[in-house]
């Protein structure tokens, strides 16, 4: 017998069509990750919603901190240069 | 950070429509409500299957079957969106279902009726996933997101469910005499327990008001159930049906049905565990979660026996 009491949580990614990214789905509960992507296209993919898919267990995901979110993202949003809007050109230059 | 300034940047999030992700700062209140919510609205899709697997073997024909049987499975992945966003909130799945097997938690009413005939799966489609659909569409927009990313798809499946119940319906409207009358006595006994499904008249709603604010809750039990019966009445008549209503009114000036008194102490009895089939949906949930103890621990059994193989060969 089995020394875990649950089936550990992965997150499902799934490509909806060529030439696009994965893309995350949702979760569910699977004894492995064989067993994880068989589930998750009866879960996710019912009306061919993938071509693809991709399944990471939960603990494996490092997230940031919400806390952070300043540290990490505030830097960018003064950063206006970095953006073409930033630069005014003449009327003549067209498609640049 | 202060409680009192956490709780300030929460709301102001809430009330500038930013929505709420498992890992921000969020009053325990609000967690409490949403995996009360959340749970019981999982418990209710996962429940709700056994109502209707009742005519699976029974449907007349191999389209309906397959219709019913496509919905059947829908009603089980709903519960699994809704289960892991509950556990989102930080509350085992393991301990959810716990609650809704000790019946401790509490699952839809409507799935305590029995269905008798082949008309009840119509009228299961067509008035209970719609009183449903109008409860789901405003969850789409509710704050906290994980539970309105599952609602959105939930919702977007859900639209199949209500027309499959209404082509039904349609079919044993325009059939035989027997049949006509079998659509009629399913409308007799789902009508009531259908406008009951929006909850409580707004005057009694006891958890109403705060889960307005938090954006959880957009509109009031007795709008939709307004919404609801305007948009039902007249499909009852497409039917050539009967509306089981002697108080039913049109309202010319406000444009509006007016509905007779909904008979509350049946309601309260059925939440209470004294509907017709409360005691056989537990025992049934039960039994099927019993018996699958064995496959589960052998799944677990033989993952880590591949896992330890697996290792094994990369060592050697």
């Amino acid at each position: 017998m089995s020394t875990k009491k649950n089936w550990p949580l992965w997150e499902v990614f799934i490509r909806s069509k060529a030439g696009l990214s994965h893309r995350h789905a949702g979760s569910l509960h699977a004894a492995d990750d064989e067993m994880a992507l068989e589930m998750a296209r009866d879960v996710y993919t019912r009306r061919n919603e993938g071509v693809s898919i991709w399944v990471v267990e939960s603990k494996s995901i490092k997230a940031s901190d919400p806390e952070d979110k300043e540290a990490l993202f505030e830097p960018a949003s003064d950063k206006i240069y970095r953006h073409p809007t930033f630069y005014d050109l003449p009327d003549e230059v067209k498609h640049m | 950070m202060a409680e009192k300034d956490l709780e300030k940047i929460f709301q102001d999030k809430i009330d500038n429509e930013v929505k709420i992700e498992p890992k921000d700062w969020m009053p325990d209140a609000y967690r409490k409500t949403l995996i009360r919510q959340i749970s019981q609205h999982a418990h209710s899709e996962v429940v709700g299957m056994l109502p209707e697997a009742n005519w699976i073997t029974r449907a007349p024909s191999l389209k309906r079957k397959v219709a019913l049987l496509a919905k059947v499975q829908d009603e089980a992945g709903h519960g699994l969106y809704l289960y892991s966003a509950t556990e989102t909130l930080g509350i085992e799945r393991d301990e959810t279902i716990e609650d809704l097997h000790s019946g401790k938690a509490k699952y839809s009413s409507i799935f305590n009726y029995p269905t008798l005939t082949w008309a009840d799966i119509g009228a299961i489609g067509w008035l209970v996933d719609g009183a449903a659909i109008m409860n789901q569409v405003p969850l789409c927009r509710c704050s906290y997101g994980p539970y309105s990313r599952a609602m959105i798809r939930v919702c977007k499946e859900e639209s199949f469910h209500q027309r499959q119940g209404f082509s039904i319906m349609l079919a044993m409207a325009n059939g035989t005499a027997e049949q006509k009358r079998m659509a009629q006595d399913a409308i007799n006994r789902w009508w009531w327990p259908s406008l009951m499904m929006f909850g409580p008249n707004d005057s009694e709603s006891a958890h109403s008001a705060q889960s307005m604010a938090w954006k959880i809750k957009r509109f009031s039990n007795d709008e939709l159930r307004q919404r609801f019966l305007d948009m039902t009445v007249p499909q009852c008549h497409l039917l050539g049906c009967e509306v089981p209503d002697p108080d039913l009114k049109w309202n010319e000036e406000t444009g509006h049905y007016e509905m007779g008194p909904i008979d509350w102490d049946e309601f309260w009895n059925v939440v209470k565990g004294n509907g017709k089939c409360n005691r056989q949906r537990l025992r049934d949930r039960n039994a099927a979660y019993d018996n699958g103890a064995w496959v589960r621990e052998a799944a677990m059994a033989y993952a880590e026996k591949k896992q330890q193989r697996k290792e094994a060969t990369q060592a050697a």
